[in-house]
C-alpha cells in the first residue's frame, strides 16, 4: 500500500477531494489566518477537528462564517460532504468519514476519547484516509499533544498528501513535531505558504 | 504511541470485516451488518489488538471457536459512555413540554432504546418521580449487550461520577436533591430500589427484533449515529410503530430526522433538544 516518497520531493499532482485538518492549542488563531484566504471557488471539502472543551456549544461556526468565502458548518451525522464546504467537528463527538451509495458522508460517534480528546484528530484522519485514499490532503497545525501523528501516517499510507506546520512557526510545536517524528511527511511549511498548496491540491496542478 | 496493528484502510480489512460480521450473525444472532462502517472498523481494529489478533480473520476464527470471547467482543462493539441527566437541557425540555401531556394519561409506558449501562433509565425514573408520575409508569430499558444490561439493572455507579451527575441533575430543573436517590457504599453509589420497581431491563435489538409495546415516550439517544442509513430507517420505523398517537420521541443532541423517510411522521417539538412528536 505505501509507496516510497522522499520528504522534500514534490508531491504527485493528483487532485484532492477533501482536506482533513487538525489543530489544538493555538488552532483557532492559526485557522483564522488560513481559512479566510480560501477563494469561493475552492473545490475540496475541509473537515476540521480542533480540540475544544466539552460542555459548551462550539462558537467556531460563528467565528469563521463572517470571514470565510466558503460556507462553514458544524458537522452533522449522515450529512453528505459537499465540495468547497468547511465542516467543524462538534464538541464531545468524534467526527469520521463514512461512505454511502451517493458518496462520502460525515459520521459522528461518542466512542471513548483518544489522547484524552473527543473529537480526536486521529479518528477523523484514519476514517477519511479509508474513504478518500489518494484523493485526500492531511494537515496538522499547532498543538500541545500528539493527537494526529498516527492519523497523518494513515493518510500517507493510503496515498494521500500530508502537510505539517513548520514546528518553529507554530504557537505550540509539540503536535507538529510529533507528526514529523512519526514518519514521512510531504510538506513542512509555515502558515503563510499553505494557501498556495491548498489551491494546488484543489486544482490538481503542480505547485 | 504504538501504531495499531491493523490498517482499516486496507482492502483486505473490508473483506474480512464483512466475513466477521456475517459470522457473528450466523453464530450468535447479533446483527452488526447495518452499523456505520467508520466507527465499527475502528472499534474492531482495537478489539483485534486487544485479543492479539493480527487480522480480523484471526479474530473471526477465535470468536467462532471460543464462545467465551464473544461477550468481551460485544463490549468493544457496543461500548458507550453515558451520564445521569446527560445533556440537561434535554431533560428540562421533557419537564416543560412532555410531562404536562404525560399527566393526562392514567398509565404510562416509556421505552429507552439502547439503554447501555442504564444512566438514562435511572435519570428518567428520577425525573418522573419528581414530577409525580413514576407511580403510574413502566419504563422499558432495552439493549443488546447483556453485561451492559446487568450493570444497568444493578444501578451502581462510581462515586467519582456523582459530582457530574449532581450538576447535570441540577441543570435539568431538579425539584429534589440527587442524593435522595442513592446510597454511597463500597466505593459506589447505589440507586434507589424503589425506582427500580418501575424499570424493566430487557434484551432487545433494533436490528432484528420488533415492537413489543405501545409507549407514550420513547428516548433513544446517541444510538442511531452508530447505524447506517438503512438500519436507522428500520429503527425509526419501529419507533413510529411503537409510539401512540401524539407520543414523544427524543433523540441524541446531534441526531435528527433529516435525511430520513420518517421525517414527515413527526413534528419537531423542541428542535434544539431533538424532541419530536408523532403526528
Amino acid at each position: 500500500m505505501s509507496r516510497p516518497r522522499h520528504p522534500s520531493a514534490p508531491p504527485p499532482a493528483t487532485r484532492v477531494d477533501a482536506i482533513v485538518l487538525g489543530a489544538s492549542a493555538g488552532g483557532v488563531e492559526a485557522l483564522s489566518r488560513l481559512l479566510p484566504t480560501l477563494p469561493r471557488d475552492f473545490r475540496p471539502a475541509l473537515l476540521i477537528v480542533i480540540h475544544i472543551p466539552r460542555g459548551h456549544p462550539s462558537l467556531l461556526v460563528n467565528v469563521f462564517t463572517p470571514h470565510c468565502a466558503l460556507p462553514v458548518h458544524e458537522a452533522g451525522d449522515k450529512q453528505p460532504i459537499e465540495p468547497g464546504t468547511v465542516y467543524f467537528a462538534p464538541p464531545d463527538y468524534h467526527l469520521l468519514v463514512d461512505r454511502d451509495a451517493h458518496g462520502p458522508t460525515l459520521a459522528l460517534s461518542q466512542d471513548a476519547p483518544v489522547h484524552f480528546s473527543r473529537p480526536a484528530i486521529d479518528v477523523l484522519f484514519e476514517s477519511a484516509a479509508d474513504v478518500y485514499g489518494a484523493r485526500l490532503g492531511g494537515v496538522l497545525l499547532t498543538g500541545a499533544n500528539t493527537d494526529g501523528a498516527l492519523g497523518l501516517q494513515a493518510v500517507h499510507r493510503a496515498g494521500g498528501v500530508t502537510l505539517v506546520q513548520k514546528p518553529d512557526t507554530a504557537r505550540v510545536a509539540t503536535m507538529p513535531a510529533a507528526a514529523l517524528a512519526a514518519g514521512p511527511v510531504d510538506f513542512v511549511l509555515p502558515l503563510e505558504q499553505m494557501p498556495a498548496v491548498f489551491r494546488a491540491w484543489g486544482d490538481g496542478g503542480a505547485i | 504511541m504504538r501504531p495499531r496493528m491493523l490498517d482499516v484502510a486496507s482492502k483486505d480489512f473490508d473483506i474480512e470485516l464483512r466475513l466477521l460480521l456475517e459470522a457473528l450473525y450466523l453464530k450468535y444472532h447479533y446483527d452488526f451488518r447495518g452499523y456505520a462502517a467508520s466507527s465499527l472498523k475502528r472499534r474492531l481494529a482495537q478489539a483485534a489488538d486487544h485479543f492479539d489478533c493480527a487480522t480480523l480473520s484471526q479474530l473471526q476464527d477465535r470468536v467462532l471457536h471460543e464462545p467465551a470471547l464473544f461477550p468481551a467482543l460485544l463490549d468493544y462493539l457496543t461500548v458507550q459512555v453515558s451520564e445521569l441527566f446527560r445533556d440537561p437541557s434535554y431533560y428540562r425540555a421533557l419537564r416543560e413540554h412532555v410531562v404536562p401531556v404525560l399527566r393526562t394519561y392514567p398509565s404510562l409506558k416509556v421505552w429507552i432504546a439502547g439503554c447501555s449501562t442504564g444512566e438514562e433509565a435511572w435519570s428518567l425514573a428520577i425525573l418522573l418521580r419528581e414530577e409525580g408520575l413514576l407511580e403510574r409508569t413502566l419504563i422499558y430499558a432495552t439493549d443488546i449487550n447483556p453485561s451492559a444490561l446487568q450493570r444497568a439493572e444493578a444501578g451502581v455507579y462510581a462515586v467519582e461520577r456523582i459530582a457530574a451527575f449532581t450538576q447535570n441533575h441540577r441543570l435539568s430543573g431538579a425539584r429534589t436533591s440527587l442524593s435522595d436517590y442513592y446510597t454511597a457504599a463500597y466505593g459506589g453509589a447505589v440507586f434507589d430500589r424503589s425506582l427500580k420497581g418501575h424499570i424493566v431491563f430487557s434484551d432487545h435489538s433494533l436490528a432484528t427484533d420488533s415492537v413489543f409495546a405501545e409507549v407514550q415516550l420513547l428516548s433513544c439517544r446517541n444510538v442511531l449515529i452508530y447505524f447506517n442509513r438503512e438500519l436507522q430507517e428500520r429503527a425509526l420505523g419501529l419507533f413510529a410503530e411503537s409510539l401512540c398517537h401524539k407520543g414523544f420521541l427524543g433523540l441524541g443532541a446531534r441526531e435528527s430526522l433529516r435525511f430520513s423517510s420518517h421525517e414527515a411522521t413527526f413534528t419537531p417539538v423542541v428542535p434544539e433538544d431533538r424532541l419530536y412528536q408523532k403526528r
